[in-house]
């Protein structure tokens, strides 16, 4: 138990100083007029996948490349666009690959309703395998005359 | 009987499920490769100047006219010095005109490494910060397009390009591009 503890420090510290790297990546020096667009391209950059990196949203990246589509997420917002607008916009050059929510559209569809219908089918087999089980348990533990016996016992 | 094979069945069910999952997981391509959103898209405009030329402003008209490649490079790049060799044979031996788009670069340096690996494209692009290849859909430099004669992108490779890759790709897309291309001149001379 001591041993766990006594690794555990290390591994924690690690784990922090990886967090602040991330964080740091993101850091520019961009300005905003209000605080409302600030929080738009906060949200746009986490939820914009960097095209060369396969697990990192735009604003945990150091690539060249989130440097510049950060750069042009700025000006986008800047220039009055909507989300969907800067959305669209990276998407009509990189594809769905940079959205992390990818839209709900027909090839899209087993990626959204999958994990439903999996969830489903899990409740049904489960039902299933409990209800199959009980059953079978009250068939098998005594018979009729053996539940006489014990009904007779019990109202005793 | 019936009832305990049944359930029997089950683990192999998964592991066959498994199985192809798994097979078919594996057998996709790089998944760093992404698939190109601007095949059959017009080439994105733009204002730019020349590499060796900076009078020279250049536009996407330059580029039409005839069948081209147009290849991202930059000198931090070092897929772009292996892949060097590859463009220098094309522009000699293939009658292709080759552009350069010159990628999140500093033009002084890009000249030097030019001079230093020798200079197989026609004209190169100044995109030094990047607004091209973004427009692009560049992610990672070098990438290859070939853009018919009306300035559409028709074929896009991400990566360095070497022979095998040039013949077995690229050539046939511009060959079937230049065909064509001389098939509808001749329906124009004929009408």
């Amino acid at each position: 138990m001591k041993q766990i503890n006594f690794l555990s420090v290390p591994a924690l510290l690690l784990v922090l100083a990886m967090q602040s790297l991330t964080a740091v990546a993101a850091i520019d020096a961009y300005s905003f007029p209000d605080e409302d667009m600030r929080k738009r391209y906060n949200s746009l950059i986490d939820e914009l996948r960097c095209p060369q990196c396969l697990n990192t949203n735009l604003a945990g990246s150091d690539s060249m490349i989130s440097k510049d589509l950060r750069r042009e997420v700025h000006r986008l917002v800047l220039e009055g666009k909507s989300d969907d607008e800067v959305r669209d916009f990276m998407q009509q050059r990189y594809g769905d690959f940079i959205l992390y929510k990818p839209q709900v559209k027909s090839s899209t569809y087993v990626l959204w309703f999958g994990p439903v219908v999996l969830f489903f089918i899990a409740v049904i087999v489960m039902v299933r395998l409990i209800g199959r089980r009980g059953s079978a348990g009250k068939e098998k533990v005594l018979t009729d005359v053996e539940q006489d016996r014990l009904n007779q016992l019990l109202s005793k | 009987m019936s009832g305990v094979n049944k359930s029997l069945l089950i683990p192999l069910l998964v592991f066959v499920l498994l199985v192809i999952t798994l097979g078919v997981g594996f057998s996709l391509k790089d998944p760093h490769i992404l698939p190109s959103e601007l095949i059959d898209r017009p080439f994105p405009e733009f204002r730019a100047a020349e590499l060796h030329n900076p009078d020279r402003t250049l536009t996407r008209a330059d580029l039409m006219g005839e069948v081209s490649l147009v290849n991202v490079w930059a000198t931090w790049c070092p897929n772009c010095v292996i892949e060097h060799p590859e463009l220098l044979r094309i522009s000699k031996e293939e009658g292709v005109p080759l552009y350069g788009v010159n990628y999140n670069d500093e033009v002084r340096k890009a000249q030097a490494w030019l001079r230093r690996y020798e200079n197989p494209f026609k004209f190169n692009i100044v995109d030094d910060n990047g607004k091209l290849g973004i427009d692009l859909g560049v992610y990672g430099a070098p990438e290859t397009f070939i853009v018919d004669a009306e300035g559409v992108i028709q074929y896009k490779h991400v990566g360095p390009v070497n022979r095998y890759i040039f013949d077995t790709e690229m050539k046939p897309v511009i060959e079937q591009l230049r065909t064509n291309r001389l098939a509808s001149q001749a329906a124009e001379v004929n009408r």
